[in-house]
């Protein structure tokens, strides 16, 4: 009866886009994985377990006089080591999966490939993307073609990303899922991911927290595109006669709801920058300058004095009840002057076999080959690998 | 209860207290007043995790050298401790069942917390007038907070110390008003050990910072 | 008068007429119900002249059977409330396809997702299961009842204090549009001015006082109270879950109350915790709340675990298998559930160090509840299973909660939870804990511990109703939400623009509305059953052939609960007792010392609550009234130093001589 039901469920479930089980990118689909093999993992104790209740339920029922009955029996030494190990097995296996997973899938790390039988090729070509969290739109810039999109993010397949996200008023987060996983995009903060996409096409991205009320209108076409093709989507931006300056920006930030597509041919420079450090605003101090400054101790009693009213809100923002009206702290150097806080890259290892474990060899498969190898015992004391083997 | 010369005298199993006592009022009170300040010492816990995280933010305006004034607080520190000594001689006063001498040393040690209050608020006053308000930076928030936090207590301890000697001077030291002494002692002794804490990790560190 | 707008703002802070929600329809019908509904009742109580009893006999009792039935009554009162919320969601989100709007604009969608998060948590589960621990515990432990009666009354008011200012909100005003988390900036004054997160606040941290003193109060109970004989490790294992989660409640609020507070002072003052100006910094509230948060997920389910020990022990017929290890595995988890906050925004670029030992403490938890699991199983092992209720929600909880289990580690794998975090595959993860878990641990309690509470059964034909409507709705609600979840689909979304996802959130409507069904079926239940109530009388005490000493007093038990204190010999007391021919003692009674009906307990909250409302809508003399008056009654209070009375040997005598020819009877017929 139930397995009947299912039927129809099951057809539904063939004519659906699971795009998180079935992504265009290879972060993501390595991410796939993971999620496969725990579900896999844990079903090895899952399954049982259901099973055994079933089987449990049903036998020990009360009308079926002929099992065996024996109230007192409420302890077994076996049976708790089994009951503990099991479990205890199956978490050290996922955890060592999750380990190696979350260092080597880490959005932070820059790609080692292109795709699984793909190495990188050229170390700096990768795509640099700057994401901001707008209320409720997106807005990327392209630092190295000069360009910007609202609510449409184009990129080359095969080529690596270098997303920088932040966001310029509440917190959201990046996602596409056909891409690679989602990462929070916050104020003042920058977060990175890097991705590749590995199949043409149109994505979806989106805003994936809440963040307000246009947070269902807040996504985006992700592009996925042949070189040839990004390149002319890259020339079409360029030709958009529409810049994007600070006061551009400081419009374009304000709340809109569902904002269609738009490019920009010419984009100020420093404002991915500015957005950073929340400066846009012409005479507020930058997020770095005021850190460099708390470094060193602060500006002392006279700081104290050093704000401005907060003329411009995009909320019509209104002070606390009971503290004093709205201000901001007021610059002192501009934004030129402020130095990029140099990148920490983390970089993907090239030989993954440090991760693996040096410390155990592979069992030689054909005997032959056998005595030419020295000792395991000799090979972890020496710590070499020999050549064979890598 | 006389369960064990019930149960040694027959050998059926007895399955109730025979000869039972009620049990003594307030039994659970000091137990129970303890996890209480341990809830209390959490939030200490979580303001002092925050002062940690923001004490440094100081929005391009005034840091801790620039603001405290050492003296001042070791003047406070100094009433503080004080009163906890003072609230130990009532307590050892209570022990001996002395009334007046008590109620003497309760008055000593509102005095010393007032005093404590009083400098504490001085000092309020001072930053607040000089522009370094608990909105200025978030190291001022947490500064403000941390602080204020710990000054509301002692005005609640104030006020309970208060009723406490009205309750003494009107039914005389009960069993009910010793056990509640017991509790503010408790409580005036907790709020010592952590104004230690802020006295390190704020003033001392932060003027060293 | 009502021309001078200064005055009136003196007088009414930003309380205007424009709060009250008259142009929207859906908040005026539903007020309309609710005020019929509330003025039939209160006609109800006044025709057939109730007040002075429930005054005497209930709002201020001291009684922790009465206070733990009035938890359940608020528990199930609100479930109503955040299942209308759910039904909504479920409703706008299986028509807002194709260009629709649906029915809610944004305005009231976001209020009605946030609060049935918080409702549901705050206002169902947590005086449900507050509620059982109440009931049941004091019983488990044979006292007479908790450490601090007083202030038992006074967390039961302080609890419904923040349900009323939660429920006001809809008619007063509007709630929060930020999630049940409320995260800042978002929630800070700059993007929610309005009075929705300051009613979220001041709810919470009015409910939260009671929710802490309650805490405190159930610990000493089991720690002080225990009857002779009962060590440690031959208490009940409700009681061990209750102890556990009372300390969890007592070592996780504070939190929630200090970080609160720090919202409040953002909001109210303007200081700069969590903006993002003046060195502010929003993920520390992120982080903080969710160090209260994740506890409290085993705030609620560790009760539910207790429950499903004592019922499958119970209805196996058998000693609960491997308590040792079931003690043990509580005690971890209670331990764990503080090291793994971090993995409810692994997002948030912690970095993989951080992120894998957060997802790697995750996991571990999952082993003591993989050795529960395999207890109960092996407790089922060569027992006699009696399918009544209880066991069925048992057996249920133990198929579906696996589910949930396996896809919360799923989700604690950081790669894999960048892909599913905030997704309706996270939705459906935790509702399949909550629901599979909690809620069911719970009607397995409220049908095995009724007729201990009221002296009849549940009927079972409606329970039965119940049970498949909740659980077939259960599925079909949440399995689809798994499906989306793996689609990419997100939650809190308003309004959707594929057409190939409308079918699931159709199919997750009906299972919303099967589970309506089921809360009908369980109200018919509750109606039915004190309806038949001479049908389904229990006279034993112990309807169920129980183990554990709560079954050894009359049911409903007497104020006093026992006549003497029992002594305890073994962990299954009462089944101990049977098995070696106990025999109620009929005379030698002596007067019991109990604490007496206080009105002081609800007259502060009342004012607290009052102070909240006045603290909302910026009533600054309201607030200030209240306070003052608050710290009065308070101090007030300390000055009664009669609270207790005896309850005389012949009073005793003759409850305890009904009950021995109530029990001759029974065992004649």
């Amino acid at each position: 009866m139930k397995l009947l039901a299912l039927l129809p469920f099951a057809a539904l479930l063939g004519g659906c886009d699971f795009v998180v089980l079935a992504p265009a990118g290879d972060i993501a689909a390595q991410q796939r994985d993971l999620v496969v093999i725990s579900t896999v993992l844990m079903l090895i104790i899952v399954l049982p377990v259901m099973a055994l209740t079933v089987l449990f339920a049903w036998r020990y029922r009360q009308s079926n006089t002929e099992a065996a009955y024996e109230p007192e029996w409420d302890h077994s030494t076996q049976l708790e080591l089994v009951i503990w190990s099991a479990p205890l097995l199956i978490i050290i296996c996922l955890g060592a999966l999750t380990w190696m997973g979350t260092h080597l899938l880490d959005p932070y790390r820059s790609l080692g490939r292109i795709a699984a039988d793909k190495p990188i090729e050229r170390k700096d070509s990768a795509l640099d993307v700057q994401v901001i969290a707008l209320d409720w739109k997106w807005l990327f810039i392209y630092p190295q073609y000069g360009v910007a999109a609202v609510n449409e993010l184009a990129a080359p397949i095969d080529r690596p990303i270098r997303f920088r996200i932040t966001a310029s008023s509440v917190m959201n987060s990046f996602y596409i899922p056909a891409l690679a996983g989602q990462i929070y995009a916050m104020p003042g903060m920058e977060t990175k991911l890097h991705a590749v996409s590995n199949k043409e096409g149109t994505f979806r991205g989106f805003s994936a927290n809440y963040s307000g009320a246009g947070f269902s209108g807040m996504h985006f076409d992700f592009k996925s595109l042949s070189a040839s093709e990004f390149d002319k989507w890259v020339a079409a931006a360029k030709a958009s006669k529409d810049m994007l300056g600070r006061s551009d920006y400081l419009q374009l930030e304000r709340p809109s709801e569902n904002v269609p597509v738009r490019l920009y041919g010419t984009v100020d420079r420093d404002l991915y920058k500015a957005i950073l450090n929340m400066c846009v605003e012409p005479g507020k101090m930058c997020m770095s300058e005021m850190m460099a400054i708390d470094a060193k101790g602060g500006l002392g009693r006279e700081g104290v004095n050093n704000t401005l009213p907060l003329t411009y809100d995009k909320y019509a923002r209104r002070g606390a009840p009971l503290g004093s009206e709205p201000t901001f702290v007021a610059g002192i150097c501009s934004i030129d002057e402020l130095k990029d806080t140099p990148l920490r890259e983390v970089t993907a290892p090239l030989d993954l076999t440090p991760l693996r474990g040096v410390g155990l060899r592979r069992p030689p498969f054909s005997p032959a080959f056998s005595p030419a190898h020295p000792s395991s015992t000799s090979l972890l004391l020496s710590g070499q690998r020999s050549k064979s083997e890598s | 209860m006389s369960i064990a010369t019930v149960s040694t005298q027959s050998s059926e199993p007895v399955f109730h207290v025979i000869d039972e006592h009620p049990h003594p009022e307030g039994a659970s009170t000091m137990l129970g007043f303890w996890i209480y300040l341990m809830s209390d010492c959490l939030i200490f816990a979580m303001l002092f995790a925050t002062y940690g995280v923001l004490g440094g933010n100081y929005a391009a305006g005034p840091a801790p050298k620039d603001l405290f004034d050492l003296k001042l607080v070791a003047l406070n520190t100094t009433m503080l401790l004080l009163s906890s000594i003072t609230y130990g001689f009532a307590m050892l006063t209570m022990e001996k069942s002395k009334l007046g001498a008590t109620q003497f040393w309760l008055a000593i040690t509102g005095l010393f917390g007032l005093a404590f209050l009083g400098i504490e608020l001085t000092e309020f006053h001072h930053m607040i007038h000089e522009g370094a308000t608990p909105q200025r930076s978030a190291f001022l928030s947490s500064f403000f907070t941390l602080v204020g936090t710990h000054g509301l207590h002692v005005t609640f301890g104030l006020v309970w110390l208060v009723t406490l000697m009205m309750q003494s001077a009107r039914y005389g030291l009960t069993v009910a008003n010793r056990r509640r002494l017991m509790c503010l002692s408790m409580f005036w002794h907790f709020l010592d050990v952590v104004w230690i804490g802020v006295f390190t990790f704020v003033y001392l560190l932060g003027v060293l910072r | 008068m009502f021309d001078n707008p200064e005055l009136l703002k003196l007088i009414f802070g930003r309380l205007t007429l424009d709060a009250l929600p008259i142009h929207e329809p859906i908040l005026v019908g539903t007020f309309a119900v609710v005020a019929t509904g509330g003025l039939a009742l209160l006609a109800i109580i006044t025709y057939f002249r109730l007040w002075g009893y429930l005054w005497r006999e209930w709002f201020t009792t001291v009684d922790h059977k009465r206070i733990g039935i009035m938890y359940m009554i608020l528990g199930i009162v609100m479930l109503l409330r955040g299942f209308a919320d759910a039904i909504m969601m479920r409703l706008q989100q299986a028509i807002a396809f194709g260009g629709s709007d649906g029915y809610l604009p944004a305005h009231h969608y976001d209020q009605v997702f946030t609060a049935h998060g918080v409702i549901m948590i705050f206002f169902v589960a947590m005086p449900l299961v507050t509620g059982l621990m109440n009931y049941v515990m004091p019983l488990q432990i044979g006292a007479r009842d908790v450490s601090f009666p007083f202030l038992n009354n006074f967390s039961f008011w302080m609890t419904v204090g923040g349900a009323v200012l939660v429920m006001m909100s809809l008619f007063v005003g509007e709630f929060a549009r930020t999630g049940w988390l409320a995260y800042p900036p978002l929630s800070n004054i700059g993007y929610s001015p309005d009075v929705g997160v300051d009613y979220y606040i001041w709810g919470l941290q009015v409910a939260g006082v009671g929710t802490t003193l309650s805490g405190i109060n159930l610990i000493c109970t089991i720690v002080k109270l225990r009857a002779p004989g009962m060590t440690m490790m031959k208490m009940p294992v409700f009681t061990w879950t209750s102890l556990c989660t009372n300390v969890l409640i007592v070592a996780s609020f504070p939190v929630l109350t200090a970080v609160l507070a720090l919202l409040s002072l953002d909001r109210y003052i303007g200081t700069n915790f969590f903006t993002n100006d003046f060195g502010g910094n929003p993920m520390m509230y992120v982080n903080l709340i969710w160090i209260w948060g994740h506890p409290e997920v085993y705030i609620l389910v560790l009760p539910a675990f207790g429950i499903f020990s004592e019922v499958t022990a119970t209805f196996s017929g058998k000693r609960l298998f491997g308590y040792t290890s079931m003690v043990y595995a509580t005690v971890v988890i209670t331990i764990l559930s503080y090291l793994v906050w971090l993995h409810h925004f692994f997002t948030m670029g912690s970095g993989a160090s951080v992120n894998s030992f957060f997802g790697i403490t995750t996991m571990i938890i999952s082993i003591p509840t993989g050795a529960k699991m395999f207890n109960w199983l092996f407790t089922m092992y060569r027992g006699r299973i009696r399918f009544e209720l209880p066991m069925m929600w048992t057996v249920t909880f133990m198929l579906t909660f696996v589910i949930g289990g396996m896809t919360g580690v799923l989700l604690a794998v950081p790669p894999a939870d960048f892909v599913l975090h905030n997704s309706l595959f996270l939705v459906a993860h935790f509702h399949n804990v909550i629901i599979g878990g909690v809620l069911f641990g719970l009607f397995a309690g409220i049908n095995y511990w009724f007729p201990k509470a009221f002296g009849f059964r549940l009927d079972p034909f409606w329970g039965k109703l119940s049970f498949w409507f909740w659980v077939s709705g259960f599925y079909f609600a949440f399995m689809p939400l798994y499906v989306l979840g793996l689609m990419g689909v997100t939650r809190r979304l308003r309004v959707f623009d594929d057409p190939s996802l409308q079918i699931w959130f159709v199919i997750a409507a009906f299972g919303a509305f099967l589970i309506f069904l089921g809360i009908i079926a369980m109200l018919v239940q509750f109606a039915v059953s004190i309806l038949r109530r001479e049908q389904l009388k229990d006279v034993t005490g112990d309807p169920w052939n129980a183990r554990t000493l709560e079954w050894a007093t009359s049911s409903p038990p007497p104020d006093y609960n026992f006549a003497f204190t029992p002594v305890v010999y073994d962990n299954d007391a009462w089944w101990d007792m049977k098995r070696r021919g106990y025999t109620r003692p009929l005379t030698g009674f002596k007067p019991i010392h109990m604490p007496s009906n206080t009105a002081t307990g609800i007259i502060l909250a009342g004012l607290a609550t009052a102070m909240g409302f006045g603290l909302i809508w910026y009533i600054w003399w309201l607030a200030a009234v209240c306070f003052i008056a608050l710290l009065a009654v308070a101090i007030g209070h300390t000055f009664n130093y009669h609270r207790d009375y005896d309850i005389p040997a012949d009073q005793i005598g003759k409850v305890e001589d009904a009950r021995t020819r109530v029990l001759a009877a029974g065992a004649q017929s």
